[in-house]
Order: structure tokens, then C-alpha cells, then sequence
């Protein structure tokens, strides 16, 4: 081993030693690290619940050091609103892809914002289903080619993709509705102020606040990590602009 | 010995809370007892009915089909139910708001029927009680049943009572001596 | 085992179940309420909406059923004490969550106050959830305990038993009862407030506070081998249900010929048939399950030898017989009579099925009865 290594910060310990299982390239590893960094910076580990999705982060609860539950698909805000409700001291995080949140969870979402729970919500949106191989999301873009969208995204049979933060900032029960990406270290610092926000405005007890992360997937996309990055920004991000879209006390 | 009631009106003209107090009559004087209100569009449509049954056996079904005393509020209660009471069985009316009952279909062949006519909603703005013809009738019902006590029934009125609404209980306790001494 | 009955000097008073039920369950120890509204279980939630703020629990109305059980999910993963109730059309919503409540091995009571189906079917009184309650009550391999009360008094009684079962064997538990027993008002002695059964929940995620390994609730399981450890452990406590949960009320069965069996609402009228069948000479006893499951197999089974005919009445057209004729098995007849629609059966309807029954007996036997 080389011993002119130099280390410059060490596993976070709201992350335990198990072993990623997300495909090379992917940027949860990113938004997990940063997650984890926030919990130790806050000193709220022992207090912190995560409530997992159903995707490719199902797992999520085996990667971090608090405690961690398991949600149905979409229905992650309803199980973190229960906890938050009757455990007020704890810290309540879910972590949700597009399809979890933005499609079969759209209700729940929606009702955990405009109630203002004390949650906070880390919203991936890499614009496709991952775990079920590929198929089309809700914020998938028009004219991009999914399994099930062969084709390219239609409007007159699909829709329009969906923006969550601007539409959840309508809501009055919201705190914090954010977007940042994860393509560039500068991004990516971004992205952890953003996040512990997040976690500070529900530990001071505002309320609902969401963070989305641009995030990629090389391997549903078909393209090499590189490419991916290049991908988000040259298509992502003009669709889905970065930056605060509602912040309380501001 | 059971005996089963049915309690109709409008919604509003309290028969819920008349067949509480009977029922509460019944549980303070040791009897098995049951209050069951019709539940559903029938109650937002305006009709409210409920059964009682006050029974020195375990209640098997608390709704009442063939009631031995029916108390009809108005009209259409009248019509509804009239035919089901039992042969020997009781029918007790406001005949302020019932008014066609020689005339009505099948009155007179059911002689068996004893009906029992009271202005109860005419004695309730006579005597200043606005809004007690439902408890005038219970009075009726304690007096033509006999299932109960009138003294039993006093307390059954303020046991059904919520603590809002108690300072009313004088004026209800005015009602149901009015309707059991009614002649 | 002998249902569970609360003989405390408390003075009796009239509730309607559906609140008798609501106020039971506080007095249990329930922390959180989660619900939907829907005919006619309203004023369970009405009551909870009411008492729980000044119990210093948590109440709230969901956006949906589905919702509100994931919300008892939720509740119930961080340990807490936790309950919601639905009708009918409602279960088929919440079954999702029932499933993961099974799956993650989490203690939750739901409630339904049954009424009748499919579809928005009615809003009367109904047993038709049966087999959706005993059978389907989500998907995967499980099945939750279903327990089913017969008056209001016993709906109050029936909860504290639901939530200790619970958290005993980590289990959701259904309470089956119908529009009729939530909607009527009869005498009720509440248990005593404060007998809350306080069982330690060490595998809750409720925040580590850094005194132990963080503990995870799910019903994941990738591993073929996995999946099938963790079916058969709680298969296995299925077993200890069936061996230690039976319950079961019986009356006039001692020597009776013709046993009926009927739970909830219809164990009612169907005991004021036994007693009509008796007047009339007829030997009939009433067999009443308060365990849908596990269904009370021994009392059926002490029964067969006796019974000329076993007649299963339910307000569906025939769930519960199926699981009669299952214990059985064809050794004498099981019969069925069933109303629906919102139909109570009446004991005079009752006693005619009873009496055909034991008309076809006695010509079976040459007419010497």
C-alpha cells in the first residue's frame, strides 16, 4: 500500500462499512455521503430515521448508521409524518427516487408539504425508473427514449414531465423547497449546504423541506459516467433549473 | 318479555335522543337494552328512525322491524311504519303534523292497533317548551308502554343529557311529566 | 379459552361501539390514530379526534387509506402503540400496507366496521370481509389474527386484547366487527384507563441515541433463502397462535344435535334461534368464534361427534362455512344460511333453516324422529 496517501476526510460515521450496491457511475453514492457528512456535522445520528423508497435505493436503510425503515413504494412522507408526529425530537429523512415520490407517491408527497411535517424529503430525480430497468418517469423528458417509451416521451400520450419544487412551493406547509444538481464539485457543495438546510430547519422545528438532487443513471441511460454527467447538464438541467424556489425566514 | 320500540321523524325532531332516554329508562331498571338509529342516506334525507328494545333477555337483533309501540313524528313516518306494528301493539303520533290518519289506507281494518294522538309538537309552543315534543313523547311512550317507570325515566333523561346542554334539563323534565300525565 | 370480560365496578353506560371501541382502545394504551373517513365507522374517528389531543397521542386524518396504514406503519416501526379504522372498501386500500405491517413483523391494530360489497356495495351492516380478513388481507404469505366481538361491551373489551396480541406475536390484528355493532348504543362497563399492557420494543427505529446498533424495520428480503427463514419463523408463531389464541364462546352446546356457528352480528340473532329452536324441541347450541383466526378448530372438533349437522350463519352468501366444513371435513353435514345486502338474519329465519335441517335428519333416519 502506499504510504504517501494522504487522507483527506475520513467514512462519515452515519455510514456504515456495508458496500454500496449501486452501479458504477451512479450519483447516490454522492447524495448518501453527503447525507451522512450533514447527520455527523449536526451530531443527530443517534436521533435520525431514515425511511427508505422502493427502487434502487431500497436498500438506503443498510447504508446508514441511524435507524431506518422501510417504506411501501411512494408511501415514505406518510411513514415519516407517523414518526415525526409521535416522536418530535427525532430527526426524520426519507429518500425517494421520481417514480417513488413524483408518481405512485404524488398523494403522499403533496399532503406531507401542505401539512407541513417535520420531515425532510431528498428527492433523486435522474428522470427513469432504475431498479425495474428503465422505463419512463414522471419527470423522464419529452422525447427521451425509455423502455416504455421506445419512442421518445410524448405529450399527447404521456404528458409533460413534472417539476416538484416549483409545485410544491405553492404550498404553505412548505419550509424548504430546493433544487441542486450533482454533476460538479461545485454543484455538489451546493448540493450538502441545501441538504443541511434541510435538516437544520426541521430540527428548529419549521417544517416540510425538500431537496431534489439532478442525479444520473449511467446505466439506464446507456451512457458511460462521463457522458451522464454531460447528459444532465446539456438536457437536465435547462428543464429543471437549479435553485431555491421557496426558503422560509427569507 | 321483550318489548320493541321504532322512533320516527324528521332530523331534527330529536327521536334519537327520545330513544336514548327510553333505553337508558330500560338500563337503570336492570333490563337488557339496545339503541340502533337507521344510518345513511335515509338520515341526510331528512327521515330519522331508531329502534329500541328493552328485553329481560340478551338483545339478539337491535333493529326493529315489527315494533310493538311506534312513535310516528309526521307524516311519513305515520305511513311508513304504521303497518308494521304488531297486532295489540301501540301507535303513537304528533298529531300536530299527522293529520291523515282516518283516511290512510288500512286504518281501519287494524282495529288491533291502539292508536294514541298527541299534539305534541302544538304543547310543546303552548307550555314554552320549543323544541320538547320529542321529550313530551317520550313522556307518551314511558305512560302507553308501561315498560318503565316515570321516576326511572327522569333519571334517564339527565343520564342521556351531554353537559352542555344540561341547564335544558328542567324544561325537559317539565316535557316528560307533560306527556305521561297527557290524557 | 374463555373471552376475556371486564366485570369492574364501573358504572355501566350506554355508547354507541364504534366510540365505546375508540375510548377502550385510549384507555389500552393507543398513542396514534391514523384514518380516512368512511361510512359507518365515522364516529371512531370522530372520538379519537376529540380524546387524543388531550391524551397527548397523535391523531390525524390521512389524505387516504392508503395512507393512514402506512402511516400506522410508521407509528408502529418506531414502537409505538398504533391503530386505524376503515370499512369496507377502505380495507382493500389499506391492504398494502397490512401486507408490509406482516412482512416487517410490526404490531398494528386496524378496525373494520364491515359493510356490504363489492365494489361501494352498501353501507349496512355486513359480514363479506370474511375472506378478506381470514384469506386476503394483503398480498404475500401471511394472515393477520382477526378477532370478531358480538355487542359493544365486548368491542370494548376486544380492543385491549387486540394491541396485547399484537405486540405479543409482532402481528397486525384485525378487528372484525359491522355497521350494526358500530353504530348501536347498548350498555357498556369501560376497563379501568391506565391498564395499559407496557411491552419493551428493543428492535423499534426510534433513534439509536447512540447507545445501541441501529436497528432497521423492513420486509425485504433478497435472498431467496432469506425470504423463506423469515416466512417460516413467523409461520411458526402462527402455530403458537393456533395452539394458545383460540376463542370461543358456546351456548345450549352441550348436547346439541344441530350447532350453529355465527360471529359478530349474526351470533345474535342466531342465539335467539337456538333458544326458539329449543322451545320448538329441537337440541340446537350456538358455537360463536371470537377468533376468526385462529378459527376456535378445537370447540368445532369436540363438537363433531355430537352434531347431526353444523349450519353456518353469516351475513355474506357463505365465507366462514368454508372454514367449518374444513375442520369437518365431511363428517357430518355443514350447512349454510346467509342474508346480505345489509339484511340482519332473523331469528325466525334462523330457526326455519334449523328446522329444515332437522326435518332432513329425521327422514334420513326414516322419520322416527
Amino acid at each position: 500500500m502506499a504510504t504517501d496517501t494522504k487522507v483527506f476526510g475520513g467514512r462519515p460515521h452515519a455510514l456504515t462499512d456495508a458496500p454500496f450496491t449501486y452501479c458504477p457511475g451512479c450519483t447516490h453514492g454522492i447524495s448518501h455521503r453527503l447525507i451522512a457528512e450533514v447527520l455527523d456535522e449536526l451530531g443527530v445520528e443517534g436521533r435520525a430515521i431514515a425511511i427508505a423508497p422502493v427502487g434502487c435505493s431500497v436498500l438506503a436503510y443498510e447504508f446508514f448508521n441511524c435507524d431506518g425503515i422501510q417504506a411501501a413504494h411512494g408511501r415514505a412522507p406518510a411513514v415519516a409524518c407517523a414518526v415525526a408526529r409521535t416522536h418530535p425530537d427525532a430527526v426524520v429523512f426519507t429518500y425517494q427516487g421520481d417514480g417513488d415520490l413524483a408518481s405512485i407517491g404524488a398523494a403522499e408527497m403533496v399532503h406531507a408539504a401542505t401539512r407541513g411535517d417535520n420531515i425532510v424529503i431528498i428527492f433523486i430525480n435522474n428522470a427513469i425508473y432504475g431498479m425495474t430497468g428503465g422505463q419512463l418517469a414522471p419527470t423522464s423528458l419529452l422525447g427521451q427514449v425509455t423502455q416504455t417509451s421506445p419512442y421518445g416521451r410524448e405529450v399527447a400520450r404521456d404528458g409533460h414531465p413534472i417539476r416538484v419544487v416549483e409545485m410544491l412551493s405553492t404550498l404553505e406547509g412548505v419550509a424548504l423547497a430546493q433544487r441542486v444538481a450533482l454533476d460538479t464539485p461545485a454543484h455538489i457543495r451546493e448540493a450538502k449546504r441545501a441538504i443541511k438546510r434541510a435538516f437544520e430547519n426541521q430540527i428548529a422545528g419549521k417544517g416540510f423541506s425538500i431537496v431534489e438532487l439532478l442525479s444520473t443513471c449511467p446505466t439506464n441511460w446507456g451512457l458511460s459516467p462521463a457522458d451522464s454527467f454531460t447528459w444532465l447538464q446539456e438536457n437536465l438541467l435547462p428543464y429543471y433549473p437549479l435553485g431555491v424556489y421557496k426558503e422560509i425566514d427569507k | 318479555m321483550t318489548t320493541n320500540f321504532q322512533l320516527a321523524g324528521f332530523g331534527g325532531q330529536g327521536v334519537l335522543f327520545a330513544a336514548k332516554v327510553l333505553t337508558y329508562a330500560g338500563l337503570l331498571e336492570g333490563l337488557e337494552v339496545s339503541w340502533m338509529p337507521s344510518y345513511g342516506p335515509e338520515m341526510r334525507g331528512g327521515t330519522a328512525n331508531c329502534s329500541v328494545v328493552l328485553s329481560e333477555a340478551p338483545v339478539g337483533s337491535p333493529i326493529v322491524t315489527e315494533p310493538d309501540v311506534l312513535l310516528a313524528m309526521n307524516q311519513p313516518s305515520f305511513d311508513k311504519f304504521y303497518h308494521a306494528v304488531v297486532p295489540g301493539g301501540i301507535c303513537i303520533f304528533d298529531s300536530t303534523f299527522v293529520t291523515d290518519v282516518a283516511e290512510h289506507d288500512g286504518v281501519a281494518e287494524r282495529a288491533e292497533v291502539r292508536l294514541v294522538p298527541v299534539p305534541a309538537s302544538t304543547l310543546a309552543l303552548d307550555n314554552d317548551l320549543k323544541g320538547g315534543a320529542n321529550v313530551i313523547m317520550t313522556g307518551v311512550i314511558v305512560r302507553q308502554s308501561g315498560v318503565v317507570s316515570l321516576e326511572t325515566a327522569e333519571k334517564a333523561i339527565e343520564k342521556s343529557m351531554s353537559a352542555r346542554h344540561l341547564h335544558l334539563l328542567d324544561d325537559n323534565l317539565k316535557a316528560l311529566r307533560l306527556g305521561y300525565d297527557y290524557e | 379459552m374463555a373471552p376475556k370480560t371486564t366485570e369492574k365496578a364501573t358504572e355501566k353506560v350506554l355508547m354507541k361501539g364504534n366510540e365505546a371501541l375508540a375510548e377502550a382502545a385510549l384507555r389500552a394504551g393507543c398513542e396514534a390514530y391514523f384514518g380516512y373517513p368512511i361510512t359507518p365507522q365515522n364516529e371512531l374517528a370522530a372520538y379519537m379526534s376529540k380524546r387524543m389531543p388531550k391524551e397527548g397521542g397523535a391523531y390525524l386524518q390521512a389524505e387516504s387509506e392508503v395512507a393512514a396504514i402506512n402511516m400506522v406503519y410508521g407509528a408502529a416501526a418506531s414502537g409505538v402503540r398504533t391503530m386505524t379504522s376503515t370499512s369496507s372498501p377502505g380495507m382493500s386500500l389499506k391492504s398494502e400496507g397490512i401486507s408490509y405491517l406482516a412482512g416487517a413483523d410490526l404490531p398494528a391494530v386496524i378496525v373494520n366496521v364491515q359493510r356490504g360489497g363489492p365494489g361501494l356495495g352498501g353501507i349496512q351492516p355486513s359480514q363479506s370481509d370474511y375472506w378478506q380478513a381470514t384469506r386476503a388481507a394483503g398480498h404475500g404469505d401471511f394472515h393477520p389474527i382477526v378477532l370478531a366481538p358480538s355487542t359493544v361491551q365486548e368491542m370494548a373489551d376486544t380492543i385491549h386484547i387486540a394491541f396485547d396480541l399484537a405486540d405479543r406475536y409482532r402481528t397486525p390484528v384485525i378487528v372484525l366487527v359491522d355497521g350494526m355493532l358500530g353504530q348501536m348504543m347498548e350498555p357498556v362497563a369501560l376497563p379501568e384507563p391506565g391498564g395499559a399492557t407496557v411491552v419493551e420494543k428493543p428492535w423499534a427505529a426510534n433513534g439509536h441515541q447512540d447507545k445501541r446498533p441501529h436497528n432497521t424495520i423492513t420486509s425485504l428480503f433478497l435472498v431467496a433463502d432469506d425470504l423463506e427463514a423469515s416466512n417460516r419463523a413467523r409461520f411458526a408463531r402462527y402455530e403458537d397462535i393456533k395452539r394458545n389464541e383460540q376463542r370461543v364462546e358456546e351456548y345450549r352446546t352441550e348436547d346439541a344435535e344441530i350447532v350453529l356457528v355465527a360471529f359478530g352480528a349474526s351470533a345474535r340473532t342466531s342465539r335467539t334461534a337456538v333458544d326458539l329452536a329449543r322451545e320448538a324441541g329441537i337440541k340446537a347450541g350456538l358455537l360463536r368464534p371470537i377468533t376468526l383466526v385462529p378459527f376456535p378448530v378445537d370447540a368445532i372438533e369436540a363438537r363433531i361427534p355430537q352434531a347431526k349437522a353444523f349450519l353456518s350463519v353469516e351475513m355474506n352468501m357463505g365465507q366462514m362455512v368454508e372454514d367449518v366444513r374444513l375442520v369437518v371435513n365431511g363428517r357430518t353435514p355443514v350447512e349454510f344460511f346467509g342474508r346480505v345486502g345489509g339484511i340482519i338474519p332473523a331469528p325466525t329465519e334462523i330457526l326455519a333453516a334449523i328446522e329444515r335441517i332437522a326435518g332432513d335428519d329425521a327422514c334420513a333416519k326414516g322419520g322416527d324422529a
